[in-house]
């Protein structure tokens, strides 16, 4: 093979450009659906969608476990001492500073409902235990307020809030957001 | 591959092939005729067990998905009737889940034996990398396979560690979703795994060629850290090597048999053998043995994103040792202050094991950090110092005069 230096342009060089950059985009977009095919695929997201839940049996001091998305969801029925716990706590002093009313709706502040999930690393917190009221997680000893607020141990951040609203007084939707205005 | 090859094919067959594909020359200079120094110990027979070990799992690997299903609601079922229904089936699945440990075993004392020896040092760079790459290789791949029996510690586990990219700052729960194909750990996970766990051992296989092809462009490193200089300080591969391989393979053969027929079960975690259940973490997950150095460091930190970075740091950090450690000195034997921060590093790398599978709390937790400490400052300051202020003892002349007395 002889090699050809030349100040022009040539057609070759011109055909080596397009290919290169044809075959990049070309490869570029093959990722897309090779890349896309390992999330939720449709039957998983529709599987995901808002579920109802009656609050009516859950008695006061009562913790319930409900699955929305595969998730654990907690329902918290808070005695008026655990409300009053998580409301006298200096919100500064949290290592995630939130305060109860946040993690609350407006009038139905009996109510906590928070993702089961630990922020450390996914493990699920059994509730009633560690020295806060709420929740003690036994894989890596993170403990949570009755807010579900993280007070002690290596998670970064409080249990989570699913998107919920409620519809009545005793029923509530998880997986859809209430206005914010209710 | 080196080596100087005077391959003539007796049989008729084998000259017409070598004239259209050189297999046996490449066979005959790579096992046979390749020189290998005459000081070589049997710490260096490991690099043969675990291609053996290799070929073990695969084999092993291949009648287990025959009969496994990778299936949520079946998987867990489906291994059991591999243990009490498939002829042989208990001895096919205890020899794969041992033979990890085993696999593993061998791995961590081919490792240590590199760094004894300073087999990573120039020019084998290359080398050591490969072998690195082959590390973080099979601890995923025993990971993954790990989660295929889904039971609690298989499905805690996963969540555990796919939890662990969520730590990742800004798209790290999308990375997790991604991982996951859903909301949680569940059937697409596990069909992944499969699937992944199926495919990385013929990778593994892939970067043991170049491993071995790496091997033989630069030559075996030998306990006395020097290189061959004439004739006298090589033997030729086969018999000798080949001899002392086969020898401790079967010796190595003996004590896994050992655990696979007198305590298979003693290495697995008896939470495993309850099917994996959503709704309830068990009251302690302990990753597998060969993983517990690691999973302490990481729980060392009281920091989530720093605990993760310090555990995948833990492992990568073995790929900079080639420039970490500063000495011309490749050996521990003439290296006395290096030989005695070795064996340090190697108690506190078995000790944090032992942490990684106590509770988190208390005076483990002091400990586990102290180890830590150690086991960063080996790499980052013990090693690049030693090589400016260590007093080194006398290199001997060639690998003959070291064997023969004549140092």
């Amino acid at each position: 093979m002889t090699t050809v230096s030349s100040a022009e342009p040539t057609r070759r060089d011109f055909l080596y450009i397009a290919t290169g950059a044809v075959g990049a985009i070309g490869a570029a977009a093959t990722l897309v659906p090779l890349l896309a095919q390992m999330n939720p695929d449709a039957s998983t997201v529709a599987a995901g969608a808002p579920v109802d839940i009656d609050l009516a049996p859950i008695a006061e001091g009562q913790i319930v476990k409900v699955f929305w998305r595969s998730k654990p969801i907690f329902i918290f029925h808070r005695t008026k001492k655990e409300i009053d716990e998580a409301k006298n706590v200096d919100v500064n002093s949290l290592p995630d500073p939130e305060s109860d009313a946040e993690r609350t709706k407006p009038g139905h502040e009996q109510w906590l409902v928070v993702i089961g999930i630990c922020t450390h690393l996914g493990c699920i917190p059994l509730a009633h235990q560690g020295e806060y009221g709420g929740w003690f997680c036994p894989c890596h000893g993170s403990q949570y307020d009755t807010a579900g607020r993280i007070r002690k141990g290596p998670a970064p951040r409080n249990l989570a809030l699913p998107p919920y609203t409620f519809l009545s007084d005793t029923k509530i939707r998880i997986g859809e957001e209430s206005a914010k205005t209710a | 591959m080196s080596g100087h090859s005077t391959y003539r094919p007796q049989s008729k067959f084998m000259q017409w092939l070598e004239k259209r594909l050189p297999i046996g020359g490449l066979v005959h200079s790579s096992f046979v005729a390749y020189p290998t120094p005459r000081n070589l110990n049997y710490w260096w027979t490991f690099g043969g067990i675990l291609a053996f070990m290799l070929a073990v799992q695969i084999v092993t690997g291949i009648v287990l998905a025959m009969h496994y299903t990778p299936q949520a609601d079946m998987a867990f079922n489906s291994v059991e009737s591999i243990m009490r229904d498939v002829n042989y089936g208990w001895l096919i699945r205890y020899v794969h889940a041992n033979g990890a440990s085993m696999f593993f075993l061998a791995a961590y004392i081919h490792l240590f034996r590199g760094m004894y020896y300073g087999s990573y040092k120039e020019p084998r760079e290359v080398l050591w990398i490969l072998g690195v790459i082959l590390l973080l290789l099979m601890i995923a791949t025993g990971f993954m396979g790990y989660v295929l029996v889904w039971g609690q510690m298989s499905f805690w586990a996963a969540t555990v560690i796919t939890n662990l990219f969520s730590a990742i700052p800004g798209v790290g729960s999308t990375i997790v979703t991604w991982l996951w194909g859903g909301y949680a750990v569940g059937n697409p996970t596990l069909n992944r795994f499969f699937s992944l766990h199926y495919l990385l051992p013929f990778v593994i296989a892939g970067v043991v060629v170049l491993h071995i092809w790496a091997l033989h462009v630069v030559g075996q490193n030998n306990p006395a850290g020097i290189e061959p200089k004439s004739d006298r300080d090589t033997v030729p591969f086969t018999p000798y090597a080949t001899i002392k391989d086969t020898f401790m393979i079967v010796v190595f053969c003996i004590v896994f048999a050992w655990f696979v027929f007198y305590i298979p079960n003693y290495l697995l975690h008896p939470d495993n053998y309850i099917p994996a259940n959503p709704a309830q973490t068990p009251p302690e997950i302990v990753p597998e043995w060969y993983y517990l150095p690691f999973y302490a460091i990481l729980r060392s930190i009281p920091n989530k994103l720093l605990g993760v970075c310090a555990l995948f740091a833990s492992i990568v950090i073995l790929a900079f040792l080639p420039w970490l450690d500063t000495s011309p000195v490749r050996s521990a034997r003439y290296r006395p202050l290096y030989r005695q921060f070795f064996w340090l590093f190697v108690a506190t790398a078995i000790g944090l094991g032992y942490l990684g599978s106590r509770p988190p709390e208390g005076v483990y937790v002091v400990i586990s950090r102290i180890l830590t400490v150690y086991y960063f400052a080996f790499f980052l300051i013990i090693l690049p110092l030693l090589g400016i202020f260590e007093k080194t003892r006398p290199l001997p002349n060639s690998i003959a005069d070291s064997v023969l007395g004549k140092a």
